[in-house]
């Protein structure tokens, strides 16, 4: 039974993780089209930079607010890159998809090479409060703190940005968007200030996301941010382009799955499961679990 | 003779290498309903789109188009609307997801009173169903939405393309009757194949034909000339233009 729990748990720390990285890119592809493979460098600033934070910025650390005080300032750097990447780089690009995705890939590459040129290749220890280190016991498991505050910050992410969608006329202006972009505009409606914000939210989303893996982890390395785009995009595909509720389902199955048959299986059949079940919702319902639509 | 609302000259657009409008001119009055007419697939939608810039990016738009002294080519589509520009599409185009508030809301300006009263006058359906998804509603209801959407700001000049496709006899009507108020305030480019509602409305008229003008000139003359109406729209002008369209047959469970 403890085993099940921490299972449980550790596969829903990852889920959060996913779905950290998964909700912004979904929302960007459900509002704007855009395929950013760009994403995973967001997530790499926002790891680099608390991690830079901790150690620089005066009144940060690793532990307590100054802990807090890093994982705000690598957010707002996570955030600043995504905003200027899509004002400087996507924007000049909309509606030419082969162009958006030459340059969201060059741009990845040339962001893990930059960091790498910077820092190095090796992973590096990732500043953390002494708890994220220590166990708590939950129905008789002793699940990593590290993983718990991923899944908090998840669920408090996940119902921000439910709460933004629903209620701020932003959140109307891309739930509006995602449907139908064009009838928006013949509304009188600038939707490319939405383009920036949603650029924003998931930039901030995936520095987030970045900062807490760090966290999770323990390391931080200039590749983490590609490698956990792969399983976002999966997310992505499962959930349903601009569905951040889609998101959030396809996440949780895709880490709990990850998560078992990596333990019960052989190591690395997990993630061989995950590719299955992403053909399966493809062959059974190819626009995912929750369609087109930003809030369901 | 007052001035012209809109001047559309020369007008060219080259979508994916088809050469969709063909130096197409014509003008719209400033008071009342002027009618685009045309056989299906002549480019009565695509002149609609070119002028409130909706054309795809890959398209190429040549020409003229003003409204007033302003020219319109070239400006995004959102600055074109809040300047005066209404427009309603084909198919009506409703947020499916949204609530009909929410459908309303949405064309809400900033320090720009909303004229709620206005709409819901017009449509008092939609204040009843506020909360009710608009993906729910028939399509006659989709359609009022669309149009009420729209009337919530003031307007210049309003392009509705194809109001009445698709809906029961009795909502035609009701569209129709709405579409006759607000022409009494604003000047109304149409896009129709319904020429019961073409009688009913049009004062002016243009026709195209292979992305080319055909024929302008008074909208009622050319409903009295029964030769010419099946020349050019293929139908006599007792007729709707789609009159086997399928969806009309279906239309009275939809439409209400």
């Amino acid at each position: 039974m403890g085993t099940v729990i921490l299972l449980t748990l550790t596969g829903l720390g990852l889920a959060a993780l996913y779905f950290l990285v998964a909700s912004g890119l979904s929302l960007v592809f459900g509002l704007a089209d855009v395929l950013n493979f760009a994403h995973g460098l967001f997530l790499g600033v926002g790891a680099y930079a608390t991690w830079w934070a901790a150690a620089n910025l005066p009144g940060a650390g690793s532990d307590g607010f100054g802990f807090v005080l890093a994982v705000v300032f690598g957010v707002a750097a996570g955030t600043l890159v995504a905003v200027l990447v899509e004002l400087v780089l996507i924007r000049p690009l909309y509606s030419r998809t082969i162009e958006q995705v030459l340059v969201t890939v060059g741009l990845s590459l040339a962001g893990v090479a930059l960091l790498q040129a910077t820092w190095g290749a090796d992973a590096r220890p990732f500043p953390r409060p002494d708890w994220t280190r220590q166990v708590t016991g939950i129905l008789g498991a002793q699940v990593p703190n590290g993983g718990l505050l991923l899944i908090i910050a998840a669920v408090l992410v996940l119902g921000a940005l439910l709460a933004f969608l629903r209620w701020t006329r932003y959140g109307l202006v891309i739930r509006a968007g995602v449907e139908n972009r064009e009838m928006v505009t013949a509304l009188g409606i600038d939707v490319r200030k939405a383009f920036t914000l949603v650029f924003a939210i998931g930039g901030a989303a995936a520095a987030l996301a970045g900062a807490l893996g760090g966290v999770y982890f323990g390391t931080v390395s200039p590749g983490q941010g590609g490698s956990l785009l792969i399983f976002a995009f999966i997310v992505v595909v499962i959930g349903g382009m601009g569905s951040v509720v889609g998101s959030a389902y396809a996440a949780v199955a895709v880490g709990l799955l990850q998560q078992f048959v990596n333990y019960y299986g052989p190591s690395g059949l997990g993630d061989v499961c995950v590719v299955g079940l992403l053909a399966v919702v493809l062959l059974l319902r190819p626009q995912g679990i929750a369609g087109k639509v930003a809030t369901a | 003779m007052t001035e012209p609302i809109l001047n559309v000259e020369d007008l060219s657009v080259r979508i994916s290498g088809l050469h969709i409008l063909q130096g197409v001119s014509f003008t719209v009055a400033p008071t009342g309903v002027t009618v685009l007419l045309g056989r299906n697939g002549v480019g009565k939608t695509t002149t609609l789109r070119a002028i409130v810039g909706l054309t795809p990016p890959a398209g190429e738009v040549r020409g003229t188009i003003r409204m007033g002294a302003q020219s319109l080519l070239a400006r995004p589509t959102h600055r074109l609307v809040r300047g005066g520009l209404g427009y309603v599409p084909e198919d009506r185009c409703v947020f499916a997801g949204l609530t009909v508030a929410e459908n309303l809301r949405l064309a809400e300006r900033r320090g720009v009173s909303p004229a709620y009263d206005k709409v819901f006058a017009l449509f008092p359906e939609l204040d009843r169903r506020g909360r009710q998804r608009a993906g729910s509603l028939s399509g006659g209801q989709q359609q009022m939405l669309a149009i009420g959407r729209v009337l919530l700001n003031d307007n210049r000049l309003l392009l509705v393309d194809e109001p009445t496709k698709g809906l029961a006899p009795k909502v035609v009507t009701e569209v129709a009757e709405v579409l006759e108020r607000v022409a009494e305030s604003v000047p109304v480019l149409l896009v129709e194949q319904n020429l019961a509602v073409v009688r009913r409305l049009a004062r002016d008229a243009v026709v195209l034909a292979a992305g080319k003008v055909a024929w302008t000139g008074d909208a009622q003359e050319l409903l009295l000339e029964t030769a010419l109406t099946r020349s050019l729209l293929g139908v006599g002008s007792g007729e709707s233009q789609h009159p086997a369209e399928p969806g009309r047959a279906a239309a009275g469970k939809d439409g209400h």
